[in-house]
């Protein structure tokens, strides 16, 4: 690459700060310029944890990755090629990782996006790149264009714009402003007037400029692939002059045609700050008048106003043409970049089946909702959890006696001991030093066919029973003979008919009360009748009496059969044991946790070691 | 962000506390009372015993100099010399180099007796800081420029071991005095950010204590950051006021306020409330442009503001924007009753969202329609950018419905063209 080229179809830049539009972006323009390698060889990303991370992007439709360093040490090592540095850092951080950049002995150009960077650290960096013979662009700008090459960062917007202005392929005309925003109004009006940018530089708003107007005219001036220059000026400092000076001197040949914006300060109040930090006339030789003037007077082509701008590009441009001085463009179709998903969704021009159907919540607007209900009157009208269950659950707003069933068979089923397979797992895993969802999983697991099982076996036997119409003996004689098991829910290893289990009591109570039907438990209480004839502990228990009650809740309720049968197989009456068990397993674990207990083994003499 | 005036008041605190940390010798008064439009002057008075004890100075601190020459500066005063001095300027109307505006805010100090004044300045460019020092400092400095003595300093120079006393005429007695303060002015100047510092001018006296008499400094709020600890404190940062008689309208303060909010830039200055032309131009370049071609095209008297807005401003923050323009346009119909118009001009964005910020803007004409018609506004719209389609799109649907009148122009009208369509 020559000396007075910044970048070339191979140029790799690496990017400081992830900013994955901007990326893609530039890769888009790559694409379309025919690019063989992506223009962006890193990122940097200081607050990822990991050395190396990559990111993905499309080439095209295809996708491929772009590593993701923690330092610009590590990327500048591992891409010695990329000699542009594009510096998204904030103004907070511009200047020390521009100055780490400059200090390398890859990086040769480095572009600060950031506004609002200190005027004394700009001038610092300037005067380092000046030493080592870099060069910066910026601060405060959106960088620049080298046609058919490298795109800087967000520089032209769009696809459809750098097809329009026809960025894609190298015209014959060096530009250079202070401007960002209007570097790409130049960009479309020189594609318009002429045949195209060759490379288009915005040096930025501020005071002091990294490199200035000057700096790349002169590049374009020794290139001779470009044939005229177009420069944009703008009130406030002196950098124009340096262009006057040129002129006269004769290091500029090419035609320059040259604006320098501000005209209207004349008329507006002396201290009007406008919008680029550095447009303020210091005195009068700083005014666009003065700037214009001397500019034409020195030889450069300056219209009456920027109104005429165009018209001047044109007329230049013409004389260059019929001087045979430009050579025919080589033009071509540029290839087409795919629609990004999201944006042709946006468009309405494409659709998606969906993977999931959710129909119990919407975490989507304002307030999350749950079966509709939002979480906002749930909390305001203080509703129960038995409540939330039912929206959750059940998808209904149940009455008030559901909600209470439900709370209820939660807080009797909470806890057991800490002898229960469930507490006991829990406890020993937490005991082994396991986290807290470890150890309340392990408990957990146990639960099943013989521990809370027989909540789930109870309703589904006597749900049976009922529906095939059997009579309390025949149930008995068919759970003997056919099914072959001991009835679910049947049977107590203390209580009795005697000394009866007060939770069943409790559950029993409630229904009677409160059920207007309980089929279920009356044909349940009828085989207990016949059950605890044969032996006086084989009353209903805990479990069966949950699972039986649970049936007759359902009854109670606007659940279709079709909607019972759902709610059965969906496993809802497991789910108020795991429900109400965790509460009391994550106590277990608490306790043992806060006492700091240790590894649990089970001692020697409680195994029998056995050779055979 | 960009170089600000501070007041006198702030430049000579901030000397006050800074100097000394080079130039131990500064052995400053640090009596400073500013007297504004509110104060209680009798409770002023008894605060600062030293008013009834020693003469005084009293002057306006508004940031415009030639204060003695517009014989604005009470020398050697007494107590009730001041305290009449005060009452009788503060709100009192006055016009300073072409400028109307009230003296609102005066600083009293003691009065120091001396026979010479001595000037002293610090600026920057892109390579040097750069010192001006002259014997004949005061209210003829400009006529005296030719007397000062300029010596940059590169960019980096540690001054400690810079040959000052051989760039400086010859200072005799003072040698010993003025190499140590200069050189303790240049670090506080390069410390704190400064990006000018004049004293002009400062006595030395008897006791050979240099006392600053006169005090303009510019800082640079980009560094305001760096300053945590002095100027750029958040609980208590320094004022950036205003010019003279530039008394920001609740307008321009509302844009302000939201322009410090964002990451974005929303400018606006009102220029004429009366005007028959406003402009809500996008971009610092393009709002430069337009203005310009408003005052090439003989209209610029009848302009209402300069403004602009940049870096993609989110949908909220433009309507806001659009409203406030809006409200001012639509203020008062133009007295002969012609049309007024409201420039929407830009270029063709990089990657500011043209749908998202048309927007907002749509959205603040859809609120107004019934204003825009009763003040007889048309709309002028020009611009490009991503999303310029639908955007453009956004601004010809809002006429079509409401009957504003809006012409809407894209890329390939000449940015400012649409200025020419004025009548």
């Amino acid at each position: 690459m020559e000396e007075y080229e910044l970048f070339d179809r191979n140029t790799q830049a690496i990017i400081y700060g992830f900013q994955a539009n901007a990326i893609q972006r530039m890769l888009d323009f790559d694409f379309l310029c025919k690019r063989e390698t992506p223009s962006v060889a890193a990122v940097i990303r200081p607050t990822q944890g990991a050395a190396v991370n990559y990111h993905k992007v499309f080439w095209g439709n295809k996708e491929i990755v772009i590593p993701v360093y923690k330092t610009l040490g590590l990327a500048v090592k591992k891409n010695p090629k990329a000699d542009v540095l594009i510096n998204f850092s904030s103004f907070r951080s511009a200047y020390p990782t521009s100055k780490e950049a400059l200090e390398s002995d890859t990086i040769r150009t480095i572009v600060i996006i950031a506004e609002g960077v200190p005027e004394r650290e700009s001038r610092h960096l300037i005067k380092i790149a000046d030493e080592k013979n870099k060069i910066i662009i910026g601060p405060a700008t959106v960088g620049g264009i080298k046609a058919g090459a490298f795109k800087i960062a967000n520089t032209a917007g769009t696809v459809e714009n750098i097809i329009l202005s026809k960025l894609f392929r190298p015209g014959s005309v060096g530009f250079v402003s202070k401007s960002g925003g209007l570097s790409n109004e130049m960009n479309f009006m020189i594609s318009q007037t002429t045949d195209g940018i060759y490379e288009g530089i915005a040096i930025g708003g501020d005071r002091y400029a990294g490199s200035v107007l000057i700096d790349h005219i002169m590049r374009y001036e020794a290139n001779p692939n470009i044939k005229m220059i177009v420069a944009l000026g703008e009130i406030g400092g002196k950098d124009e002059y340096a262009i006057v000076d040129a002129l006269k001197s004769r290091k500029i040949t090419k035609p320059i045609v040259i604006w320098v914006a501000g005209t209207a300060a004349r008329i507006l109040p002396s201290d009007l700050q406008f919008g680029h930090a550095g447009a303020m006339a210091g005195s009068a030789m700083e005014t666009a008048e003065a700037k214009n003037k001397a500019l034409k007077e020195a030889g450069a082509i300056v219209p009456d106003s920027y109104e005429d701008l165009d018209k001047k590009i044109k007329e230049e441009f013409e004389k260059l043409k019929s001087k045979g001085k430009i050579e025919e463009v080589k033009e071509f179709e540029p290839p087409k970049i795919p629609l990004d998903f999201n944006d042709a969704t946006r468009l309405g021009v494409v659709r998606r089946p969906s993977d999931v159907v959710v129909t119990i919540s919407d975490d989507r607007g304002d307030v999350p909702t749950f079966a509709t209900v939002g979480l906002d009157k749930i909390i305001r009208e203080n509703k129960s959890i038995g409540y939330v269950i039912g929206l959750l659950w059940f998808k209904r707003e149940l009455p008030d006696f559901a909600q209470q069933f439900i709370e209820m068979v939660i807080k009797l089923t909470a806890d057991h001991g800490p002898a229960v397979s469930g507490a006991h797992n829990a406890i020993i895993t937490a005991r082994a030093g396991k986290d807290l969802m470890s150890a309340l999983a392990s408990g957990i697991l146990t639960i099943g066919p013989r521990f809370g099982g027989a909540i789930s076996d109870a309703a589904k036997y006597i749900r049976e029973a009922l529906q095939k119409d059997m009579n309390p003996s025949k149930f008995v004689k068919y759970m003997k003979d056919i099914a072959q098991i001991n009835i679910p829910g049947i049977g107590h290893r203390i209580k009795s008919i005697q000394n009866p289990d007060v939770r069943v009591q409790l559950l029993k109570e409630f229904v009677f009360k409160n059920f207007k039907k309980h089929p279920h438990l009356d044909f349940a209480l009828e085989v207990e009748k016949l059950t605890t004839a044969k032996r006086n502990n084989l009353i209903l228990n805990v479990d069966g009496c949950i699972g039986i009650t649970f049936l007759d809740l359902l009854e109670n309720l606007d659940f279709t059969e079709e909607e019972i049968e759902d709610v059965i197989f969906s496993e809802a009456l497991n789910g108020l044991f795991v429900l109400g068990r965790s509460i009391g397993m994550m106590g277990h674990v608490f306790d043992q946790k806060r006492q700091r207990a240790g590894l649990y083994r089970q001692p020697w003499d409680e195994i029998l070691f056995s050779s055979d | 962000m960009a170089q600000k005036n501070i007041y006198e008041y702030d430049a000579k605190k901030l000397l006050a506390t800074e100097l000394p940390k080079y130039y131990p010798e500064f052995n400053y008064h640090n009596k400073l009372v500013v007297i504004d439009c509110d104060t209680d002057i009798e409770k002023a008075v008894s605060e600062n015993s030293w008013i009834q004890t020693e003469k005084v100075v009293v002057k306006p601190d508004q940031l415009f100099g030639k204060r003695g020459k517009a014989n604005l500066i009470l020398l050697d005063a007494s107590c009730d010399e001041m305290k009449d001095f005060c009452y009788s300027n503060l709100d009192r109307v006055c016009e300073i180099g072409n400028v109307r505006g009230e003296l609102k805010r005066l600083l009293v100090e003691p009065f120091v007796p001396h026979e010479k004044e001595y000037y002293v300045s610090i600026t920057s460019d892109r390579e040097n800081d750069i010192i001006h020092f002259s014997f004949e400092g005061g209210i003829f400095i400009e006529e005296n420029w030719n007397k000062v003595s300029h010596i940059p300093v590169p960019l980096g120079t540690d001054i400690n071991s810079f040959d000052l006393k051989n760039k400086l005429p010859d200072l005799g007695d003072l040698e010993e005095i003025l190499i140590p303060f200069i050189k303790g002015l240049f670090q506080v100047y390069i410390n704190q950010d400064f990006a000018f510092l004049e004293i002009n001018p400062f006595a030395i006296t008897k006791d050979k204590k240099i006392v600053p008499l006169d005090v303009k400094a510019r800082l640079d709020d980009t560094a305001t950051f760096l300053h945590l600890d002095t100027w750029g404190n958040p609980d208590n940062p320094i004022e950036f006021p205003a010019g003279f008689g530039q008394v920001l309208s609740e307008e321009e303060e509302l844009i302000r306020e939201l322009d410090e909010k964002t990451g974005a830039s929303l400018k606006l200055k009102i220029l004429n409330r009366d005007a028959r032309i406003w402009t809500m131009v996008a971009g610092g370049g393009a709002s430069v442009i337009y203005t310009d071609t408003v005052v090439d095209l003989g209209l610029g008297n009848e302009l209402g503001n300069y403004g602009e807005y940049s870096g993609n401003p989110s949908r909220e923050h433009t309507e806001i924007y659009a409203q406030t323009i809006i409200d001012l346009i639509t203020e008062n119909p133009d007295p002969k009753g012609r049309t007024k118009y409201l420039i929407i001009g830009g270029g063709i964005a990089n990657f500011t969202d043209v749908k998202a910020t048309f927007a907002g803007i749509v959205s603040a004409i859809r609120k107004s329609v019934d204003k825009l018609k009763k003040a007889n506004v048309k709309i002028l719209v020009r611009r490009g950018g991503p999303n310029e389609k639908q955007g453009l799109e956004l601004m010809k649907q809002v006429g079509e419905e409401t009957g504003v009148p809006i012409e809407v122009y894209d890329r390939y009208t000449h940015m400012t063209r649409i200025v020419s369509l004025i009548e």
